[in-house]
């Protein structure tokens, strides 16, 4: 871990009232024609609907405020009314771009306070898993953000690969989003025979469409113009924001939660993380793509791993969570017993609280629980990535010009259900 | 056991499922933030969470049905309590979660305790990341942050009633609009 050894500013550009609010200066407002202009909540360059309250001088941006809660949908009250068996299915609607990650980190906070081992062949399985849903993340990051720069080409490419993943999850759990394939214990079905084969053909053709996207933009003189030197946001200021992700490691610090707290097997696998020094736009994008590739090696050391466990058990057998074979219903008076019991009252998780983070794709993702030894959670939080990103807004803006703030926007990568939950 | 016996203020420190907790006088707060700060290196404000503990291991709260010595087995949806769970002193607990961003990274929990309505200074001059965490906390459970220049709504629309995440808020209770009252 190395802070920045670039100084990308001097000092700090947190605005110092309030440190997610650009105010204009007073006497610009009063000799200055500053306009002040709604961008959203409904405009397609906001990535959901996200709005910006800006404040313009000509077509320089002066002042700046984001307004969030478009989205708001009461994820957590929800989850606190359901069993915990059931509230899984909600945690990855949260972030609906990354949503294995969201189903990880809360599966990972029930099993916390169960004190439960999961079967290393999950624990495989819920990496590959999840390092795909970064590259699709990444990918609809990538190909909207060119859109919105004017690079269209560039969405349908990235929306093919997309796809492929998609496909990998329909024939993992079934459905191409929001799977709910993680269940406490460990999986809710074993991988199907194919999916090995067919993950190892996408990590072949993966990396070749990196290099065919960077092709695309890395010597496209609108792509560098519209995106180096601007939105800029050194190390000091990303980390008092409370920046996590790709954001930071744009800004020059060496912090992966993978790398420096690893969960799941992440201590087993080689990868590198990349690190870049210029906190601007292109930094980010540059961010973004490396870890698509670096995302592609963890996943093939996995199905490496897949291939190694074939048939060994995928989920913990523990008969007081764990949901019975489906066989046995039909034969054993017990499983039928304790399956009405998961499936009726939900399992009981000790009490107690816990904080989980992993990095997700849009870096640190948590979930504090707390449990009173019920079938219900008491407390469900999430700490969203896209939320704090958001918080920069003012900070990373600063003298950019109108046009400019879609890119910059952009590079924030926030999902507005996220932010929002 | 990791402990930071320096921190102003610290009531008791928790250490359950290899999470430390700091439980802290709540008008030492900011003093008890700046020291973990600043001689512990807690540069990382990762989040800010609220919890409503009304009607805790008691009898028919919010989405809740039990007895006084745990819940009722004849309840539907319910399930006797191995054990009726510990005391809570005051209503609301606010966590305040830290990170370390360096070469020993940690986390820490900081805790405060607080009644309803009962203020509690805010911690934006220590890190400028709590300025959304401590709207969304005020917004959805109505903790009052001192010092806060901007304690606005942030996740409802600005003229809501109630904070939903409170426990006597019903799930999906709303405010009737559009009638003839006024």
């Amino acid at each position: 871990m190395a802070l920045a050894p670039k100084r990308i500013y001097a000092g700090s550009r947190i605005p110092k009232r309030v440190p997610t609010i650009l105010d204009v200066d007073p006497e610009k407002h009063a000799f200055d024609d500053v306009l002040t202009v709604n961008f959203g909540p409904n405009h397609p360059s906001t990535h959901g609907v996200l709005r910006l309250v800006v404040d313009l001088d000509g077509e320089t941006v002066v002042g700046i405020r984001a307004v969030i809660g478009y989205l708001h949908t009461g994820f957590e009250k929800n989850m606190e009314a359901k069993s915990w068996w059931k509230s899984v299915t909600y945690a990855p609607r949260i972030d609906y771009v990354a949503f294995q990650a969201n189903e990880l980190v809360y599966v990972l906070a029930i099993e916390k306070l169960l004190g439960m081992e999961v079967p290393r062949r999950a624990t495989w399985a819920r990496m590959a898993l999840t390092e795909l849903t970064r590259i699709h993340s990444h990918l609809i990051w990538l190909g909207t953000s060119a859109l919105e720069l004017g690079a269209i080409s560039l969405l349908w490419y990235t929306f093919d690969d997309r796809d492929t993943i998609l496909d990998l999850f329909e024939m993992a759990g079934g459905t191409r989003m929001h799977t709910r394939y993680f269940q406490v214990g460990g999986l809710a079905e074993d991988l199907p025979p194919g999916f090995v084969p067919e993950a190892r053909k996408f990590c072949r053709q993966m990396p070749k469409s990196v290099d065919e996207y960077e092709a695309i933009l890395d010597r496209n003189a609108i792509w560098l113009e519209r995106t180096k030197g601007i939105g800029l946001l050194s190390a000091e200021d990303a980390l008092a924001l409370g920046q996590s992700g790709p954001m930071l490691r744009a800004s020059g610090v060496d912090w992966d939660l993978r790398k420096v707290t690893p969960y799941l097997f992440y201590d087993q696998v080689d990868f590198d993380v990349p690190v870049y020094f210029n906190g601007d736009v292109y930094d980010r994008y540059k961010v973004h793509m490396d870890e698509m590739r670096q995302s592609v090696r963890i996943v093939e050391q996995c199905l490496d791993r897949l291939e190694e466990t074939e048939g060994e058990a995928w989920i913990a057998d523990d008969r007081k969570v764990v949901l019975p074979p489906r066989h046995e219903l039909q034969t054993s008076m017990e499983s039928l017993i304790h399956h009405f019991k998961i499936v009726t009252e939900g399992y009981t998780v000790p009490e107690g609280e816990v904080y989980v983070v992993i990095e997700s794709p849009r870096g640190e993702a948590g979930c504090y629980l707390v449990s009173d030894g019920g079938p219900r959670p008491w407390r469900v939080h999430f700490r969203a990535p896209s939320f704090a990103a958001l918080q920069a807004t003012a900070t990373v803006v600063q003298d950019c010009l109108v046009a400019d703030l879609i890119a910059v926007a952009g590079s924030l990568d926030p999902v507005m259900g996220d932010a929002d939950r | 056991m990791t402990s930071y016996p320096g921190v102003p203020g610290l009531i008791e420190t928790k250490e359950a499922l290899g999470e430390t907790t700091l439980v802290v006088d709540p008008s030492r707060l900011v003093e008890a933030c700046r020291y973990l700060r600043d001689e512990e290196g807690f540069n990382f404000l990762s989040d800010i969470a609220p919890a409503d503990y009304l009607g805790w291991g008691e009898q028919e709260v919010a989405g809740y049905v039990g007895t006084a010595t745990g819940r009722d087995l004849n309840e539907p949806s319910t399930q006797g309590l191995a054990r009726v769970p510990d005391h809570k002193p005051t209503r609301f607990s606010v966590s305040y979660h830290l990170l370390r961003v360096a070469d020993e990274p940690a986390r820490v929990r900081v805790q405060v305790w607080l009644d309803d309505g009962e203020p509690v200074a805010s911690v934006i001059p220590v890190w400028p990341a709590a300025d959304w965490f401590e709207r969304e906390a005020f917004d959805m459970m109505g903790v009052p942050f001192e010092g806060h220049p901007n304690l606005v709504r942030i996740l409802m629309p600005e003229d809501w009633e109630g904070h939903p995440l409170r426990k006597d808020y019903p799930l999906g209770g709303e405010p009737v609009r559009f009638s003839d009252e006024d």
